[in-house]
């Protein structure tokens, strides 16, 4: 007699047992890097509602559409940016030197600006980065005043996408001497990190806060503050009302280099409607114009540029796929050899394989980009990445215009919501954008 | 979050300048606190048998003589008042049967407070411009509570400002974010405690009031707070004759105290104090976590 | 500038006239005269005297808000009064003295240079502090050097309760009462050495006599055993 077919567990598939069976096994969380993994409403569930008969496009090539990008317009220096496409805070120490040394350059060639991390500022990303955005976090490691003089903006982190509420994390073998020496740890131990600031709780004390950072910097440079996607419709109004310059809104999508499973995939919400209840903070608060506003978490195309843009982001934010463009989860590092070295074994040693690596906590990348190991870091020649990534962001950029022309846009940031419809039930209610072939928005 | 500030004057030849004094002290808080603000005054009735009403209308051409003379008619009293655009101070023989009436005649108008020394005015807009509508500086009385309000989660509105009362003399203000607040709000409720607004601070009001009904007094009520409420807290409280104050045990949202012989006066921060008489003479201490302070008008 | 009256080699600032940007931008000043600077009516203002660069020499004469002598450089910051949150929060170095009471976060994530808080200092004193000196003459709060990674505290009176919660490598001396120990500091032996550094930063720190009997402190660091994660560490909180 034929067996009956067995029957799957969807409560308790592959992943769920292998999670049971390591915290049974070890008694410990899972710890790693990059953002969720599972599927969530993206920018790929809109669509872009481009020329027609009664909206003509402008000719690619020959009619400009202008990329142009000003973050912190009441500061006395706003950061000016050649593209609305910017690079996210990432630490050294969660990344290699040469790592953020090709970030720098590819920034600086493209014209947009690079953030630090909860490491501090190194002088090769000062030097190789035109313009580089200064991230004050809970840990305050390395923070300093001549840094800050340096900055080109501040960012106050309040929380980053991956785990609202939590603090950062860098595991011992990441803790290099170089990196202990900056962070004022011991060499090699599993750094903890504070989650909120030692000296401001609450909007109140950020209002007193944000207005030392203007004294120190003399109020040059614009003051960001970043969140993670959690409550967005009150953060970004109280950022507002705090004195921010520039709100900067991580989805539940962003990425990190180490933090537990369980936050990554468990807390904050997509970057979708995160953007959207941001934009409709800014303009109840009346400051659109005044205060800019940056999405990030899991920006990959031009398209997703396009997209947020016209949901009313002034600029975006990579992490995750700014790593990808450098190397991470490829076969092959990008150490600018002619003939492509293929590290799949060292993927293998991680207990994964190219393209399903998320192991960043470990320091063992085979790339090259989030390892702090002398051998390791050379597999990422910081010429040839930087050459990858600025090639990345420049075809991004002219996907962005490609679309914005389409809609007969000639500034990219002429993009509006209007231009934008959803393919799903789910996407038109978190984007409150109608569902395509309607005029349906789910909850008007 | 918010700005809070208190002042309790220890000798009644003070109470004229209640309002003179307190006035500089909200003005500082004005930016920890944009979006709305209000005050709690407690001053003693001329006689025994008085009852204040402090009421709210949501239209600034509201007729209050009207529901005077209507509510004059049905009690069979004369009753005194003072309006102010939409704000007005009713003062009535008795208090039985003012809520019910009120709910009856005048459901538009929401009753802010009620007791023999209390009167509370508060409103939505920048607290520079309320200080100067409802004439804060002209206040007289032994002591008063104020708050400056910075929205986080729920609305700004008249309702969600602070301070907010329960029972006859009694009233708070907060600096802080409870962590926990519908739970609160769902208990309280189904044991019959009823909410005007979704706001966390009037979780902590309610909590307190549903104890005291309980039969606690209010420094055990405190205690009980201690367990059920979550999150930070700074609390100012006013009653009759006492001004309370305390802070929850983690003490993140600040506070400060300066104590001399002619008052007690608390703020979020020393610059709001900073301008009282006396000042550099004031002994000034920053409250304990979780201990109850209070004087006594 | 209002307020500002030009002499050499003092300049005088009034807060009350001008406000903290003036005398900011002088402490900012990286050439120039190099006047000593008395400053009057801080009424409690925040952000006074934020990010001097040279060994200006300042008094400060009154009440100050939150973050005065915030990332100090080698300045000499003396505040005849009280201060309020973060006091010399991010210090490089120099040296800022309080003669009344500090509020929360003194000296938090101090790199460097020596805080001295005459009166008692309130909670998280020297929270994350990186390498800087602290002495307070009086007591402090709860959570004392939390996530204290590098730096001396020395405490005079007494410590509320989760002392040195977290500690890294910074070391607390404490004179007086302690109220309970953080998760993970311990109490080690005074060795001659504990004792000679207790009492240079006494020393360097100026207090007023009587001064606190050395043989009294105690010495607090971390049990190290935070630095590694396992499975042992993973408990239920009761």
């Amino acid at each position: 007699m034929p067996r009956a077919p067995l029957e799957e567990h969807h409560s308790f598939p592959d992943e769920i047992r292998a999670y049971i069976e390591q915290a049974a096994e070890t008694g410990l969380y899972d710890i790693r890097g990059l953002g969720a993994k599972r599927r969530l409403p993206t920018f790929d569930d809109l669509v872009i509602l481009t020329a027609s008969l009664s909206r003509y496009p402008l000719e690619g090539y020959r009619e400009r559409c202008t990329t142009e990008t000003v973050l912190g317009t009441r500061a006395k220096n706003p950061v000016r940016l050649a593209t609305p496409i910017t690079i996210a805070g990432m630490s050294f120490g969660a990344l290699s030197a040469r790592g953020k040394e090709a970030i720098g350059r590819a920034a600086t060639a493209v014209g947009t600006s690079t953030t630090t991390g909860d490491g501090g500022m190194t002088s090769e990303e000062r030097e190789s980065s035109k313009c580089l955005v200064y991230q004050c976090l809970p840990s305050r490691y390395g923070f300093n005043p001549e840094h800050l003089r340096l900055a080109d903006a501040i960012e106050m982190v309040v929380g980053q996408g991956a785990k609202p509420g939590g603090g950062g994390m860098l595991l011992g073998q990441k803790v290099s001497a170089r990196v202990a020496a900056m962070r004022t740890l011991p060499e090699g131990i599993d750094q903890r990190s504070a989650c909120r600031h030692p000296d401001w709780t609450g909007p109140d004390d950020l209002a007193i806060k944000i207005a030392e950072l203007r004294e120190l910097t003399d109020g040059r440079i614009p003051i960001y503050v970043k969140v993670g996607a959690s409550r967005v419709l009150s953060d970004v109004k109280l950022a507002v009302k705090a004195g921010a310059d520039v709100v900067v809104v991580d989805g539940m999508q962003g990425g990190t280099a180490a933090t537990q499973q369980v936050f990554i995939e468990h807390a904050g919400i997509p970057t979708l409607p995160a953007l959207r209840q941001a934009v409709e903070a800014l303009e109840e608060m009346k400051v659109v114009g005044d205060v800019q506003l940056v999405i990030s978490g899991g920006i990959r195309t031009g398209a997703d540029v396009a997209k947020a843009l016209a949901m009313g982001a002034d600029a975006v934010s990579l992490g995750q796929s700014v790593l990808m463009a450098l190397g991470c989860n490829r076969s092959s590092p990008a150490d600018g050899h002619a003939v492509p070295t293929d590290v799949t074994p060292d993927y293998e040693k991680l207990g994964t394989v190219p393209g399903r690596c998320h192991h960043c906590e470990s320091g063992r990348c085979p790339v090259g980009v989030t390892t702090q190991d002398p051998e390791l870091e050379l597999r990422l020649d910081p010429v040839e990445g930087a050459r990858r990534l600025r090639n990345y962001l420049t075809v991004m950029t002219m996907e962005l215009a490609t679309l914005a022309r389409a809609c007969g846009k000639s500034n990219v940031h002429h993009l509006e919501r209007e231009d934008l419809a959803a393919l799903t039930i789910t996407a038109a209610a978190m984007a409150k954008v109608p569902l395509a072939g309607t005029s349906w928005v789910p909850g008007q | 979050m918010c700005g809070i500030v208190g002042l309790l004057l220890r000798r009644a030849e003070l109470r004229p300048a209640l309002g003179e004094l307190i006035v500089p002290m909200f003005e500082c808080m004005a930016e920890r606190g944009p979006d709305s603000a209000g005050v709690a005054v407690f001053s003693e009735p001329s006689s025994a048998e008085l009852c204040k009403a402090s009421l709210y209308a949501s239209s600034e051409t509201y007729d209050w003589p009207a529901l005077e003379r209507r509510m004059a008619s049905d009690f069979g009293t004369a009753i005194r008042m003072q309006a102010h655009g939409n704000h007005a101070l009713f003062v009535l023989p008795r208090e039985e049967g003012v809520r019910e009436w009120l709910r009856a005649h005048a459901p538009g108008v929401r009753l802010l407070s009620v007791g023999a020394a209390i009167e509370v005015w508060k409103d939505e807009g920048n607290p520079r411009a309320i200080l100067k509508k409802y004439g804060f500086s002209k206040f007289e009385g032994s002591h008063a509570i104020g708050h400056t309000r910075m929205a986080t989660e729920s609305r700004v509105s008249p309702a969600h400002a602070h301070p907010y009362t329960a029972g006859r003399d009694f009233c708070l203000v907060h600096n802080g974010s409870l962590s926990n607040p519908y739970m609160l709000r769902r208990k309280l409720e189904a044991a019959g405690v009823p909410f005007e607004t979704d706001n966390d601070t009037e979780a902590a009001c309610r909590y307190l009031e549903w104890r005291l009904s309980q039969g606690d007094d209010l420094e055990h009520a405190i205690g009980h707070a201690f367990v059920d409420l979550d999150g930070f807290y700074t609390l100012l409280i006013g009653t009759r004759h006492h001004m309370t104050l305390v802070r929850d045990p983690v003490a993140c949202k600040p506070a400060v105290v300066a104590e001399t012989d002619d008052y007690v006066a608390v703020a979020s921060e020393f610059r709001s104090l900073s301008h009282l008489p006396g000042i550099e003479n004031a002994r000034l201490f920053e409250p304990l976590p979780a201990r109850i302070y209070s004087w006594t008008a | 500038m209002d307020g500002v009256a030009s002499a050499s080699p003092r300049e005088v600032v009034d807060l009350a006239a001008a406000g903290v940007r003036s005398l900011n931008a002088l402490l900012h000043e990286r050439a120039g005269p190099f006047p000593s600077v008395e400053v009057l009516h801080p009424m409690g203002q925040h952000n006074v005297a934020v990010g001097a660069v040279r060994a200006f020499r300042v008094e400060i004469r009154g009440h100050v808000g939150y973050y005065a002598a915030a990332m100090n450089q080698e300045a000499s910051i003396h505040i005849h009064g009280n201060a309020g949150k973060g006091l010399a929060e991010n210090i490089m170095s120099g040296e800022v003295q309080v003669f009344g009471n500090a509020s929360d976060a003194v000296a938090a994530s101090g790199h460097g240079g020596l805080v001295v808080v005459h009166g008692d200092a309130a909670s998280r004193c020297g929270i994350s502090m990186k390498g800087v000196d602290i002495v307070v003459g009086g007591s402090i709060g709860h959570l004392g050097a939390f996530m204290a990674q590098a730096g001396t505290m020395v405490v005079a009176g007494d410590a509320g309760s989760a002392l040195g919660d977290s500690l890294y490598e910074a070391v607390i001396y404490v004179g007086g009462r302690i109220e309970s120990l953080g998760e993970d500091a311990r109490e080690e032996p005074m060795t001659a050495v504990d004792r000679e550094r207790v009492a240079g930063l006494l020393a360097r720190a100026r207090l007023s006599p009587p001064l606190p009997n050395v043989e009294r402190f105690k010495r607090i660091a971390s049990a190290r055993s935070l630095y590694h994660w396992h499975a042992g560490q993973n408990r239920i909180h009761g």
